[in-house]
């Protein structure tokens, strides 16, 4: 039988344009360059070439429940967008047999100042049913998402709740043999996500349409789907039905659970310190769990084994965000010269608490460095053995904070009114 | 067995579409044709968003030409003591004018600002987006409607009985929108490219509405300076309307043909330029 989706070789390229910083374009802009580019005068603009997708190979067979997962700019969503002919491919090609429906965004084109009626008609037209379409599906549209009584109030007036209910109650009663879902189950609350999730489940169980759902949500690509692609850089990393296996893979987690390094042979190494392991542990000496909440105690744990004792010895670790950012650096020789951990000769173990409350959700890198201070370095950074760590949830206890927030730190501050730190 | 030969057979009826590197241009006018239904709901939209939301709402379209046409009047019949074709009414003369060229410009304005103002739509669903443009057509048609009632008061008013010659007015009216289509369209990817464009397309208008015979009479344009007025499209489109609903002039046979001829090459024109840069919108919006 044929496949569903056939998807060869599939690429697509960006050109990124490397001088000026906005990213358009303006008349302005190019009216004052032209002198220069008629002398000859103006240096090449540098544009580079990116490969936002490269070489895709994937075949959907029908009634495949594939869950896409990936990193930001794994390339997941602009697999979708080609999928959904919103954009061209650059290379390569898919073959579709069969209407595909895509649901990139709950609600596009949804009109603030329409009532709800019109909405469901306007939002049908533009995810491509026609108005018989829509006439035969518009009471079960309704009864999903229970708006009856708001029909004929502009959709304005709707609370953000009721909006996400007509708008993902339209698309899913798409007529299509595929259906395409990007991350829309981020917004609404946990009851309406649920509701969300059991449609499309019936979609695909009872119906046996194949579905293509993009999520950072894992339970949810646990859940509904029996294949799972993980994507990394543009292409396909891991294409696999153990869905759980996927999910491991893609919160760095799988190879012996936690985050966790031994030297495998310490004796081939002939530095004066030689790194043994290192670890992430909780307060009494265990390993951590595999998802470390923001606000948990947990400390990295240095294994090394000294050869000779040097005055000017530091070792430590550096601690580099998700996108290799160095954070910051740690020895054990920070603090006050009286304060430093007494070592000697032999088999050491140190350990230095991980800030807590301090870091946001992400993946971690941990490496180990070390260095005769000022003379030599031992462990150079980005030669180092190194270990990744998930930081997940435990915000804050804020009633108004249980997103993840951007930047890379997420540190609960204190707060207080000026008069009563001054009094 | 019998069940998996069933939906191979179903698959098989099952149009099969090919996405690969510059497929789109293919089944372009294939795909135009199966959204046709869109351009009516988004022609729709636009209409009823727009009477919904302006405060003066269908008194807007009416007011704006009146108030431009009571001050051409002052200006040029009153002020500079321009008469009119055949003792019509001044007031009658400059609103014939009004019609097709308020519906030309905010037309092109339309057409050219509405991939930028439905950018939303254009990287998040598939359709082409040629209906974009031709939609923001359908709301200048809304406001041409009400003007032309606005025009029918007008000569009541003034007791003024139009001829047959006024169904002339729809196919007129069909080539203006048609006009405004071509240089919208080329603004409209031009508006995507350079974001600073959209402030040429006012200043554009503006310029037109003075070289164009709207608050004087075509006849007071001496004869040597004739050919050169006439290469405005909107020349034989203005001209075209006066001979329909005032009947006071003679039919504009050549200025007219300019126009035809103009509009299909703009029209041209604009296609092309609106679909070579169409592939794009999505990358760049």
């Amino acid at each position: 039988m044929l496949p569903v989706i056939s998807i060869d070789g599939l690429g697509k390229s960006y050109r990124i344009r490397h001088r000026a910083g906005a990213p358009y374009r303006t008349l302005r802009e190019d009216i004052m360059r032209l002198p220069r580019r008629l002398l000859g005068m103006d240096q090449v603009e540098s544009t580079e070439e990116f490969w936002a997708l490269g070489d895709v190979n994937l075949e959907v067979a029908e009634g495949d429940r594939v869950g896409i997962i990936g990193r930001n700019g794994a390339g997941k969503s602009t697999l979708l967008k080609l999928l959904s002919q919103i954009t061209e491919p650059s290379a390569g090609r898919i073959v579709l047999r069969g209407r595909v429906a895509s649901i990139l965004e709950v609600g596009t084109g949804f009109h603030p100042e329409l009532t709800g009626r019109e909405n469901i008609f306007l939002n049908g037209a533009i995810l491509g049913m026609n108005r018989a379409e829509v006439r035969r599906k518009f009471d079960e549209i309704v009864a999903f998402a229970g708006v009856e009584r708001f029909l004929d109030t502009p959709v304005k007036r709707y609370s953000s709740g009721m909006y996400v209910r007509l708008a993902f109650a339209v698309a899913a009663h798409l007529e299509s043999e595929v259906l395409v879902i990007d991350e829309v189950l981020a917004v609404g609350d946990a009851e309406f996500q649920k509701k969300c999730l059991g449609k499309i489940e019936d979609v695909s169980r009872l119906e046996g349409r194949t579905i293509l759902f993009v999520s950072h949500n894992m339970n949810a690509i646990q859940s509904l789907c029996n294949r799972a692609v993980l994507m990394e850089q543009g292409r396909v990393k891991l294409d696999t039905a153990d869905v759980r296996q996927a999910t491991h893979d893609y919160l760095g987690l799988s190879g012996g659970g936690v985050s966790g390094w031994t030297n495998p042979s310490p004796e081939s190494c002939t530095l004066p310190v030689v790194p043994l392991g290192l670890h992430i542990q909780t307060k009494d000496g265990n390993a951590a769990k595999p998802i470390i909440a923001n606000d948990e105690e947990v400390w990295v744990a240095v294994d090394i084994e000294l050869k000779v004792l040097d005055p000017a010895l530091t070792l430590g670790y550096v601690l580099y965000s998700e996108d290799g950012q160095v954070l910051y650096w740690s020895y054990q020789t920070d603090g006050r010269e009286c304060d430093w951990p007494a070592l000697s000769v032999g088999k050491v173990r140190l350990r230095s608490p991980l800030p807590r409350r301090l870091l946001n959700e992400g993946t971690y890198r941990v490496e180990f460095i070390s260095s005769f201070h000022f003379r030599q370095w031992l462990t150079a950074p980005g030669t180092g053995p190194s270990i990744n760590f998930t930081i997940q949830g435990g915000l804050s206890e804020s009633p108004l904070w249980h997103v993840r927030r951007p930047g890379t730190l997420a540190p609960v501050l204190p707060w207080g009114l000026a008069n009563d730190e001054g009094g | 067995m019998d069940s998996q030969a069933t939906t191979t057979a179903s698959m098989g009826n099952r149009a099969e579409v090919v996405i690969e590197p510059g497929y789109s241009g293919r089944k372009y006018w294939h795909d135009l044709w199966r959204y046709r239904e869109l351009l009516v709901i988004l022609g729709w939209r636009d209409i009823a968003v727009r009477y919904k939301q302006t405060f003066l709402g269908v008194a807007w379209a009416a007011l704006r030409p009146l108030l431009t046409m009571a001050a051409f009047t002052l200006v040029f019949s009153r002020l500079a003591g321009l008469s009119s074709d055949g003792g019509v009414p001044y007031p009658l003369m400059v609103f014939a004018a009004m019609l097709p060229w308020y519906f030309f410009a905010s037309a092109m304005t339309g057409a050219s600002e509405s991939l930028v103002e439905n950018a939303n739509l254009v990287s998040k669903v598939y359709f082409p987006r040629l209906l974009v443009p031709a939609a923001a057509i359908a709301v200048a048609a809304a406001d041409f409607a009400v003007a032309v009632g606005v025009m029918f008061a007008l000569m009541l008013l003034y007791q003024f009985q139009p001829s047959l010659q006024i169904l002339a007015v729809l196919p007129l009216a069909l080539l203006t929108g048609v006009l405004a289509l071509g240089p919208g369209l080329m603004l409209c990817a031009l508006n995507v490219t350079y974001r600073d464009f959209r402030y040429v397309v006012p200043f554009a208008t503006q310029f037109g509405l003075y070289v164009s015979p709207v608050g004087f009479s075509s006849a007071i344009v001496p004869d040597r300076f004739r050919f050169v007025f006439e290469l405005n499209p909107m020349v034989g489109i203005i001209d075209g309307f006066r001979w329909a609903l005032l009947g006071a002039s003679g039919f504009p046979a050549r200025s007219l043909a300019i126009s035809v001829v103009a509009c299909m090459l703009l029209l041209y024109l604009g296609l092309s330029r609106f679909r070579a840069a169409e592939r794009r919108f999505a990358d760049i919006i």
